[in-house]
Parts: structure tokens; C-alpha cells; sequence
């Protein structure tokens, strides 16, 4: 089975009647995911897509039942969206949405503490448990139900892991993407827990990349777990040109330091994760780790 | 968006944050004309480049007179500050702030900037200042005290002040550095910024306390609700970034220009990060970094790779996209294919495609007669689109 969702998450579509929600809905819909209705302000009473369209969050769970909402609201409202997702106590948010202001994002991250609901995301691809259900804008033709556990900070580089587990004969249990922007829900080490404590998980593979220092806090809280599940990890960003820093106060803002390449596959590599060489190899490299 | 040291301290200005009184030149002569309204007995004439510790490369020096400033802006203005990188033109030094050299009886240091981790801003202070301060802080630990901050009606002057007690000991200056700080929480919040640093914060002996060098940088998806700041980014972009890098903004593509012969396009960032890990794995330097956003057309997409096509460094392209869920194949080979119709050249390009609607991106490109090498891994991707470069180039 999968984390974070399953063939019983009921799903609310915030922002449904937007183009690009209208169009990832419909994939949704065919791929077997129950979305079960749409949240647009000032559109309550229609249907789109076939399904009934509300107001607020929680009149729709109210309806429906429903157990988790994906957000596609644009960037000037998306925050507002989430938090009233985060006040109507659904325990699972997946925003899509690109380019949130970053204090909106704060004020997001404030209004989480003390709940049960679990954010993914902003800027994400969303979570794809192969064959069951699918909530985010992934492309689904690569994926294969399986074993393997993917949390990645990148969309595009998911995709191309994706297919190599399916070419490796791994599959996948699910995928999940935290979100390509600073402040954001899950973080990677939140995934790993995750996979670690799923017993259809049978290895994980962590997507990284330069910036930030969540590959290093994941790297901390494996070394505590010390799992006997194979962890494989990638770190992209090795060669790329030293980002232009502005002032010191990066340097301090964080307690773990870090946020390097090398910092990271250090990291990872002390912990016990396999760190795959490069990008074209890590179906391979789990494929040989879970053998051994 | 990093704005330049004098944008950052006119903004800081409407903070009630005092700076040294100073005027921005874009040639010598400005800057003779600025020294001489400003009267002062000492100036500091400062390269308007975001580059950290420009003092180490030059960026900053020291005059007594309107004509020595006038030579100071001489050595600087139109030049590199930084040699051997010249990724960016914003190091070519456009402008200089000339302003008052102020003589300060203690120099601090204080920043608020974005824990991503936390998802909070924090306030970082310390009793000492100077370029020097991260190698400082590393050897002492203890130097930076933090606060975390709140957002909505900002902490309680008290915090500050409990902050501000930490790093001066009279009366005076800890109520000045409170309300600095406070200041400072605010300003962060009314312009967005994940960056705002005032290294130094110079302490006089009159006991002022001014804002010697400030950094500011804004969160770009916040800029549509700033407008004043929007403003800002497009005077900036005109002064650091290159027409190539402007035009790729126009066209939803990230683009940076690299030393290298190997054209790069991608879709996402972290398959452009890896994409270029594994050219330099293979031997190669990538020309570019080139992100075509989700939301970019196909005749956006051809006005990107029309610009590999047309850089004559360019010895061969290496197209390596996955279609996710919004931006699909067959968009990236239309835009090929009118990019190549536009701009015809021989030129070797190396086709990796995977996910949403590869084959019918394959069919265009067949349609089109585009004539490309296909491959399906992406390292053997990186190691041929190398060799071609190489083979071109020999």
C-alpha cells in the first residue's frame, strides 16, 4: 500500500475551475483517484468535471466526506486556500501551486502548528501511489505499483527516477514531491519516517539537491533510526557554479550549516545511504542495493 | 532580487534607518559633481555590484577630495571587480555610491533573514561587524544572537530590547538598537525580504547609529504586489543582466549563460542541476542553464533554443525533458522545430525524452525532419552530446 494516501482518500480540488485544474482533474478522475468535488469561491451551486462545486472547504467535507484537497488556487490567494484547508482540519494538503510569496508561506507554516494536517508542497508535483491513486500533476506513464518509496525536491528529476525503478523492475509504493520552494509542508526527512515505517516500503530513495539543508536533516535522523531499509540518495547539483551569495547571515541562519553538494553527500554517506553517482544511475544503484 | 547597496539604503531610509548621505554615478564626472554637493572631509566611493566583500576585490576605497573621488570612480567604473568569472555582467561596475566616510567608534552587525527549515524570519545580531564576521563567528560560536520573529504585529519592543541589551551596554545605544531592530522587522515584512543585512552597523562617537553597507533581497513571487520594488527589479535587470538573459525572462525561460560549448535545455531545475552534473562527469562545460518554465509555449520554447542556435559558442545542444503533467513533449519539439526553422544551422543535437506524450514528441520531430540523435538514457545523453561538441570543435 502507500503513504499519505490511498484508494480511500476522497479528494477536494481547490481552485477547481481554472484551466489547468480543470485539465490535471481529469487526469486525476481517469486515473482512478475519487476527487469528489470543487472548492471556488463564489461558484458554489455549480458542477464542473461532473461533480458539485462549493464555496468553502469545510462545506465540502461537510457533503462529501472528504479526506484530503489539492490546491491549484493561484499564487495571490493560494495561502489564504490552505490555511482555510489547514482551519477545516483535512489532514492532507497537496498545493501545486508555483511562485507563493515566500511570507505567505511563513504565515502558512504558523498556522500549522499544533495540527494534524500535513502539507505538501507549494510547488509541487504532488503524490502518486502507482495503480491506486493520484493526487498532483505527474506524468503517470512511467510509474509501476512497487516497492520503492521516492521523496524528491524536484519534479522532473522524479520523473526520470520513476522510470528507471519501473525499467529496474522496482515499481514504486508512492511518490511524493515536498515542493521546489524555500519554505514549504513535509520536508524529505518527514518522507523518509514515512516509507521507513510503511511495511509495503521496501527502499527508499531520497531526491535531493543543492540548497538548504534537509538532505543533512534527513542524513541526522537516519543516523538515529539506523533502518535496516536500503536508503539511496542523489544529490543534484554537484558541479554547479557556486551560487552568487548576498550576505553572511545564510551562513548563520541555519544550525546545521551546510547546503553544499559535498556537504550533503558527506551527510547522507555518514549516515549509511548509498549515494548514487549520478542521475542515470540510482534505479540501478537500488536495484543492486536491495539485492545485496 | 538583490538590490544594489544605494536601492537598499534609500529603502532602509523610509525605515527611519540612518545612512550615510551619499549620491549614485555613473561616470567619473558624476562622481567629482556628487563629491562636491556633498562637501563632506572624507568619501567613500562604492562599486553598485552584488557581490559579497567587495572591499577584498577593490569595490570600495577611500578619498578626501572631489578629485580623488573622481579618481576612484575612474579605477572603477566600467570595469570587472571580480576577474576570472564572468558569468555575470553585473560585475562590470556601472555605478558608484559616493557617500560620506563615516568614522565609526564601533562597528555590529545585525540581519534578518529567512530559516527555511523553521519557515520563520529570524533576527541575527552580534556585538561585532565586518566583512570578516562569518570566519569570526566560526571561531567564536556565541558571537550572533538570534530572535525569531513573527509576523503580524511584530515582536514586543521588549524583545528587541532584551536583544539590543546583549550587544551594548549603555542605556542610549541599547534604546537606539532597539528600535533599530524594531525597525528593521518592519521593513522586512513591508518589502518582503528574505535578506536584509546591515554589516556594518557603525556606532558613532556622537552615538548615532548608521548603516554603513546594507543588503536587501526581495522575494521575487512577491513582487506583484509591490510595485515599487517591481520598479526596482527592472532598473536592476537592466543593470546586471545581460540582453541574452533579459530576452529569456521574456520568454518564461530561466536562462544563464555558462563559459562552456554545450547548449543545455531542460525542463525543471533539478534535471537541469543534474543534467549539468553529468556533462562535467562526461568531460564537457555546459554553454548555458536552461529551464523552460511549465507554463512556456512552443514559440516561447523556440525563442530559447533559438538562442543556443544562434551562439556561435554553442558546438552542439542537448535536449534532455521529462514531460510531467504541464509541460508535455510535443510542446519542447514543436518549439525545436520552429527554432530550427527560424534559424537554420548544422548543428549536432542530442534528444533525451521521457513521460508526458514522448512519442508524439518523437512524430513531430519526424514531421518536421528534424535531424537529431535519440537516446533514452540521459547519461549516454550527456556523453555523446560532449563528444559532438568536441568533434565540432576539432
Amino acid at each position: 500500500m502507500a503513504v499519505l494516501i490511498g484508494p480511500e482518500t476522497k479528494v477536494l480540488c481547490q481552485g477547481m475551475t481554472g484551466r489547468t485544474a480543470t485539465f490535471h482533474c481529469g487526469r486525476m478522475l481517469s486515473y482512478g483517484t475519487q476527487l469528489v468535488a470543487g472548492v471556488v469561491p463564489g461558484k458554489g451551486g455549480n458542477r464542473h468535471l461532473d461533480l458539485p462545486v462549493y464555496n468553502h472547504v469545510r462545506e465540502a467535507i461537510d457533503a462529501t466526506g472528504a479526506n484530503a484537497t489539492i490546491v491549484f488556487v493561484p499564487p495571490n490567494n493560494a495561502a489564504a486556500a490552505i490555511i482555510e484547508a489547514i482551519e477545516a482540519e483535512l489532514p492532507l494538503i497537496v498545493c501545486v501551486t508555483e511562485r507563493i510569496p515566500i511570507l505567505d508561506m511563513v504565515r502558512v507554516r504558523q498556522a500549522l502548528i499544533g495540527t494534524q494536517t500535513r502539507l505538501i508542497g507549494p510547488n509541487s508535483q504532488g503524490i502518486l501511489a502507482p495503480g491506486v491513486t493520484q493526487l498532483g500533476v505527474m506524468s503517470t506513464v512511467d510509474a509501476s505499483p512497487g516497492r520503492i518509496g521516492i521523496a524528491s525536491r524536484s519534479a522532473s528529476l522524479t520523473s526520470e527516477i520513476v522510470l528507471q525503478t519501473t525499467q529496474a523492475g522496482l515499481g514504486q509504493s508512492t511518490t511524493i514531491g515536498v515542493g521546489g520552494d524555500p519554505v514549504h509542508g513535509v520536508d524529505l526527512k518527514t518522507c523518509v519516517k514515512l516509507f521507513l515505517d510503511d511495511p509495503d516500503t521496501d527502499g527508499v530513495i531520497v531526491i535531493g539537491e543543492i540548497g538548504g539543508t534537509e538532505e543533512e536533516e534527513a542524513a541526522e535522523l537516519i543516523s538515529e533510526l539506523k533502518p535496516t531499509k536500503p536508503i539511496v540518495a542523489l544529490v543534484a547539483g554537484r558541479h554547479a557554479p557556486p551560487e552568487r551569495r548576498m550576505g553572511h547571515a545564510g551562513a548563520f541562519a541555519s544550525s546545521s550549516g551546510g547546503g553544499t553538494a559535498l556537504s550533503k553527500i558527506a551527510a547522507l554517506q555518514s549516515a549509511g545511504v548509498v549515494v548514487a553517482p549520478n542521475a542515470a544511475t540510482v534505479g540501478e544503484t537500488m536495484r543492486k542495493t536491495l539485492a545485496v | 532580487m538583490n538590490l544594489l547597496e544605494f536601492q537598499a539604503k534609500r529603502l532602509l531610509g523610509r525605515f527611519a534607518i540612518a545612512t550615510p548621505i551619499g549620491q549614485v554615478a555613473a561616470s567619473e564626472s558624476e562622481a567629482f559633481e556628487a563629491a562636491r554637493r556633498l562637501g563632506c572631509d572624507r568619501y567613500a566611493v562604492k562599486a553598485q555590484v552584488p557581490l559579497l566583500a567587495r572591499m577584498k576585490y577593490n569595490g570600495i576605497a577611500f578619498a578626501s577630495t572631489p578629485e580623488q573621488v573622481r579618481a576612484q570612480a575612474r579605477s572603477m567604473i566600467g570595469k570587472a571587480l571580480r576577474i576570472g568569472e564572468p558569468h555575470s555582467i553585473g560585475d562590470i561596475v556601472q555605478q558608484v555610491l559616493v557617500e560620506e566616510r563615516i568614522e565609526s567608534l564601533r562597528e555590529m552587525y545585525v540581519a534578518i533573514t529567512l530559516d527555511r527549515s523553521a519557515g520563520k524570519l529570524v533576527m541575527l545580531a552580534s556585538a561585532v561587524g565586518g566583512e570578516a564576521i562569518e570566519e569570526r563567528a566560526a571561531a567564536e560560536p556565541g558571537l550572533i544572537h538570534r530572535l525569531e520573529l513573527t509576523l503580524e504585529n511584530n515582536k514586543a519592543v521588549a524583545d528587541f530590547h532584551s536583544l539590543a541589551s546583549i550587544i551594548a551596554d549603555t542605556p542610549e545605544v541599547v534604546t537606539g538598537l532597539a528600535n533599530l531592530y524594531r525597525d528593521l522587522a518592519d521593513a522586512a515584512v513591508a518589502y518582503e525580504a528574505t535578506l536584509i543585512e546591515i554589516n556594518p552597523l557603525a556606532l558613532t562617537k556622537d552615538g548615532r547609529l548608521i548603516a554603513l553597507d546594507v543588503k536587501i533581497s526581495a522575494d521575487d513571487s512577491a513582487l506583484y504586489r509591490r510595485p515599487e520594488l517591481a520598479a526596482l527589479r527592472q532598473e536592476n535587470d537592466r543593470i546586471v543582466c545581460s540582453p541574452t538573459e533579459l530576452e529569456a525572462q521574456r520568454f518564461q525561460i530561466n536562462y544563464v549563460p555558462l563559459d562552456g560549448d554545450v547548449g543545455v535545455v531542460v525542463n525543471g531545475a533539478g534535471l537541469a542541476l543534474a543534467t549539468y552534473d553529468l556533462i562535467v562527469d562526461a568531460g564537457g562545460q555546459p554553454a548555458n542553464f536552461m529551464d523552460i518554465r511549465t507554463t512556456a509555449t512552443s514559440l516561447d520554447i523556440a525563442h530559447g533554443f533559438g538562442m543556443l542556435l544562434t551562439n556561435s559558442q554553442v558546438k552542439s545542444i542537448l535536449v534532455n525533458v521529462h514531460g510531467g503533467g504541464m509541460q508535455r513533449c510535443d510542446t519542447i519539439a514543436e518549439g525545436i522545430g520552429i527554432a530550427l526553422r527560424r534559424h537554420p544551422r548544422q548543428i549536432p543535437i542530442v534528444i533525451c525524452m521521457a513521460g508526458n506524450n514522448a512519442d508524439f514528441a518523437r512524430t513531430i520531430l519526424e514531421n518536421n525532419g528534424t535531424r537529431y540523435v535519440a537516446v533514452s538514457d540521459m547519461a549516454d545523453a550527456a556523453q555523446q552530446a560532449v563528444a559532438l561538441s568536441r568533434r565540432k570543435a576539432a
